[in-house]
């Protein structure tokens, strides 16, 4: 192992001497070097911020087992909140969100005024937010999964908080959602209870799953918990453009979220080869809930779920290099 | 609250003071029950608090390059501690897990002694053996660098405050709201002065740390005798000579005791710092507690556990022999000082020698590790599985009964109605003070612009306090007249003040799910300790003798118990329900993850969004008012009492 780091790094070395040799010649050539000759730039440090969801953590994991193991990047991962995340492109601190959910406001702030990040494209996964019931309540009460029947069962729903009408879970605040007017809209008997954090709707899940109890809950995709956890969803009026356009009154599905990468504009235009592969970086949320299982539930450390993905999947990520001027 | 009749609410001016508190109660009960519209403050208030917060927040986050006080003031400070800390991280890598071991005990047995020096070599290893080194050393270099920069500045300032009336009084308030102002109310601003990482976290860390530190040393400072003072004051010395020669010696021990508490309260903060990515083993508990992980949370729990009780156990042996030593004038022989000082020595450089022999000694080895995590996990899935049904039950009697009616006492009576019956209860409690800060307070709730969210989160911290208080005086009775029970419940005790709330989290949602009564049971688990503790104070302290004669006269223990030791006690009791309140305040924002809603999702949502970043600081603040709010008044309750007898 060491012996193969040296010659990569002595490889690195000699091919910068290279290339910036090429450099003082012409300015463009580096640019359009052919991906099959050897890398442009050594990849140096990158910043990935790692936001507080279990699938989120998988794409750091696969991403910088990659960083790290094939070109020789310095990954630093700062385990922080979505909103803070951002905050990182103006100070330097995150170069890297690998999965982000819409964020229209912050897209505005950051990327559009303050002109700090950019947009850098698909990761692959779909985003699926929805109203979910427990898969026992979906075989119990076939009908429970249309929207239109939920009145009709809203007080299997009433719990505590829910001041008599049924009860519909919510959680982490900082995730999209348009419950309340959704229940304005559809006009539902039933009540948005706030749980706080993924850990509470999640552990609800597993309460509602283990005992039996009735549960309604937004809930999304791709999700780690689902790996053990059956669930239906609850079919709402399809989404239509523009049809969530009153914040007060809704009648109309979520609309799928492709989820993208953001990056830090001046590390995007750094040259470093690991610009490509996070450009590149493109999963299904099969792949991603797979790591996320491992992490989660197989008490696997993210190298150890990342590196049997990746030598299970060769061909998957292997695309994820062109352009880093590295053919693993 | 129904117990009394109209018949009772006469125009006397000399009615008996005793059914003064009830008559406000039935008045106000009355006024709910025939209500007058449950409107309430539409919107929760004004708004202009909250969108001026928003509005500084973002002026923060855009000036930050450009702006000067981000350049020579906020910039540097994050840089120095940044670098800092990361010299001193790689420091611990390159002495490894022997070096650390051996100058951390080292160190004890020189400040604390020979037994001290053992705990804290025991405590020391026990963080490898939880698997959990490299994280712990990491938690440590933060601690100490925090610990440090708070008693740097916490110490003069203190000193300052001890001298100084007028400067004791500015200062007060501050502190307070240093103290009871939730750190996640903060940590956006945090965030967008120092940016992310372990100097932001340090800094946070610091915040809650320094009120100690300057607290104590004042108070030790005001303790020493004006007598002392006088007399050095006759001898002709300056005020500077009085200060170092006199009542900074004097007031060592309390001054150490901050230190203890200074190094407490950056204990308690280090899963928050984790939020904003400070490494170490409060990452270790967020990253478990999105995996619903119980064990693997317990475990990096266990091993904060570990380190308080070495930092408590030193800081306070250390405390005791400054005073000993004060008063002994050096009583150790000089061969037992000198074989303490050579063991040290013997100890650093064993530590530090051992991984230059061998580079793997300087890794904790993996046959030593067992973690907790597997143990823990089956007995919490076991826990969940059986007691569901128990658990459920009582959620939902427990909201129905006390938490929704006494919601919707304080949410559904119009506004002015509840500030008049409050600051009435306040009044007859403890006199006009409190009644105007009562007032006051609730008109900064209002203020802020969320009243209904208040007055939920009131709800659940007056019920919070009533459980707290229930609890605290059963094992607090219990332990006080019990030496046994006392040494066997103790450590329980220690653990479970230091344990982050966010290991217990988990649970408490998997026993009760994402309600109110979740929050109110979080905050009981943090709350009970500090309130049986004082309690069991209370009843030791009561004369022997008092009690001795009750027994003799023919009372048995729940008479001597009731009708002796619990009023003898009632001064500590006040002091109890006092603590009890601001711890249950504490755990206000920990209740919004868990479903409590009121302010404390508000403030939760102000970190998640950050166009709720304005909400949320406000928030925070009506928090702050509420603490204010109940401890002027328990404050209070315990003054009149005592001047009333």
């Amino acid at each position: 192992m060491r012996r193969m780091a040296s010659l990569r790094a002595a490889a690195l070395l000699a091919c910068t001497g290279v290339l910036l040799a090429a450099c003082a010649g012409t300015s463009n050539t580096a640019a359009s070097t052919p991906a099959t000759s050897s890398s442009a730039k050594p990849c140096g440090t990158v910043n990935i911020a790692d936001n507080p969801w279990v699938g989120y953590e998988a794409d750091v994991a696969v991403v910088s087992y990659l960083l790290k193991t094939k070109l020789g990047c310095t990954v630093n991962i700062s385990k922080i909140d979505e909103q803070v995340s951002w905050q990182g492109f103006g100070t330097g601190q995150v170069d890297v969100i690998l999965e982000n959910w819409g964020h229209a406001d912050l897209v505005t702030k950051y990327i559009t005024t303050q002109k700090v990040a950019q947009d850098f494209g698909s990761q692959g996964n779909q985003g699926i937010i929805g109203w979910y019931v427990p898969a026992w309540m979906a075989t119990k009460y076939p009908d429970i999964t249309n929207w239109q029947n939920l009145n009709k069962y809203s007080s299997l729903f009433v719990t505590s908080e829910s001041g008599g009408k049924g009860q519909l879970l919510d959680g982490d605040p900082s995730y999209v959602t348009n419950d309340a007017a959704l229940i304005t809209g559809l006009k539902l008997n039933y009540k948005v209870v706030v749980g706080g954090s993924e850990a509470a709707l999640i552990k609800s899940l597993q309460t509602a799953t283990q005992q039996t109890k009735a549960l309604l809950f937004y809930f999304y995709e791709p999700q780690w918990a689902l790996a053990n956890l059956k669930v239906a969803r609850v079919t709402l009026p399809p989404y239509t453009a523009g049809c969530d356009a009153n914040p007060k009154s809704m009648a109309c599905d979520y609309p799928p979220y492709p989820l993208n990468k953001v990056v830090r504009v001046a590390w995007a235009n750094s040259g470093s080869p690991a610009v490509n592969l996070v450009q590149n970086f493109k999963w299904t949320n099969d792949d991603q809930n797979k790591v996320a299982e491992m992490i989660a539930n197989e008490n696997m450390t993210d190298d150890q779920a990342a590196q049997k993905w990746v030598d299970a999947n060769p061909t998957v990520w292997k695309a994820w290099f062109a352009g880093t001027g590295l053919t693993p | 609250m129904t117990i009394l009749t109209a018949d009772l609410v006469p125009s006397s001016r000399r009615f008996d003071r005793r059914w003064s508190i009830p008559v406000v109660l039935v008045a106000w009960w009355l006024v709910w029950r025939f209500g007058f519209g449950t409107h309430n403050l539409p919107n929760g208030g004004p708004t202009f608090i909250q969108d001026w917060f928003l509005r500084i927040r973002n002026a923060a986050d855009a000036g930050r390059d450009s702006s000067p006080l981000f350049i020579y003031f906020f910039n540097p400070i994050a840089k120095t501690t940044g670098s800092v800390i990361s010299s001193m991280m790689s420091l611990t890598t390159n002495l490894g897990w022997t070096g650390i071991t051996g100058i951390a005990s080292a160190i004890s047995l020189w400040v604390a002694g020979w037994r001290h020096g053992l705990l804290t070599a025991v405590g020391f290893i026990s963080f490898g053996v939880l698997g959990l080194e490299a994280e712990s050393m990491q938690t440590l270099v933060q601690i100490i660098v925090a610990v440090f920069l708070s008693l740097l500045i916490g110490i003069p300032l203190g000193v300052w405050a001890g001298v100084s009336n007028g400067f004791s009084r500015v200062v007060t308030p501050v502190l307070d709201i240093m103290q009871i102002l939730p750190t996640f109310a903060y940590l956006p601003l945090i965030t967008l002065f120092f940016l992310i990482g372990p100097a932001s976290g340090t800094i946070a860390t610091m915040i809650y740390a320094i009120p100690p530190a300057i607290r104590l040393t004042a108070a030790g400072i005001r303790e020493v005798s004006t007598a002392t003072v006088e007399a050095s004051e006759s001898l002709g010395a300056t005020k500077w000579q009085r200060l170092t020669d006199v009542q900074l010696p004097m007031a060592k021990r309390t001054i150490v005791l901050g230190v203890n508490q200074t190094m407490m309260a950056a204990l308690s903060m280090i899963t928050i710092a984790a939020l904003i990515a400070a490494p170490g083993l409060g990452a270790s508990v967020i990253s478990a507690l999105i995996k619903l992980d119980v064990g693997a949370a317990f475990n990096a729990g266990l091993a904060i556990v570990c380190m308080a009780i070495v930092f408590d156990r030193v800081t306070t042996a250390a405390s005791v022999r400054t005073e000993r030593a004060s008063r002994a004038g050096g009583a150790a022989s000089q061969r037992t000082r000198l074989l303490r000082y050579g063991a040290g020595i013997g100890l650093i450089a064993l530590g530090v020698i051992l991984p230059g022999i061998n580079r793997s000694l300087a890794t904790f080895p993996d046959r030593w590790v067992h973690g907790t995590r597997n143990p823990v996990n089956s007995v919490a899935n076991w826990t969940q599985l059986h007691w569901y049904g128990a658990t459920s039950w009582l959620t939902t009697t427990v909201t129905h009964w006390l938490i929704d009616p006494l919601q919707s006492l304080l949410s559904n009576t119009p506004w002015p109605v509840v500030v008049l019956g409050l600051a009435l209860l306040a009044y007859f409690v403890g006199g006009l003070r409190p009644a105007i800060v009562t007032a006051g307070c609730l008109m900064g709730a209002i203020l802020m612009g969320l009243w209904p969210s208040s007055m939920t989160t009131l709800a659940s911290v007056l019920i919070g306090a009533l459980f707290t208080m229930i609890i605290g005086i059963g094992f607090g009775v219990w332990l006080g007249r019990s030496r046994m029970a006392d040494q066997l419940i103790r450590p329980i005790l220690d653990a479970g003040q230091v344990m982050p709330p966010f290991v217990y989290l988990v649970p408490c949602l998997a026993l009760f799910g994402a309600t109110r009564f979740t929050g109110i049971v979080a905050a009981l688990v943090y709350a009970s300790p500090a309130v049986i503790k004082i309690v069991a104070e209370g009843i030791r302290s009561v004369p022997a003798n008092t009690t001795e004669s009750a027994i003799s006269s023919g009372s048995n223990s729940w008479q001597t118990i009731v009708k002796v030791q619990l009023p003898m006690a009632r001064g500590m009791l006040l002091v109890a329900l006092n603590q009890g309140i601001i711890f249950v305040l504490a755990m206000v924002v920990v209740g919004g993850l868990v479903g409590a809603g009121g302010l404390g999702f508000d403030v939760v949502n102000g970190f998640a969004q950050s166009v709720f970043a304005g909400t949320g600081l406000a928030a925070g603040l009506a928090i702050v008012f509420l603490g204010i709010m109940l401890d002027r008044i328990t404050q209070s309750a315990g003054r009149s009492r005592r001047t009333t007898d």
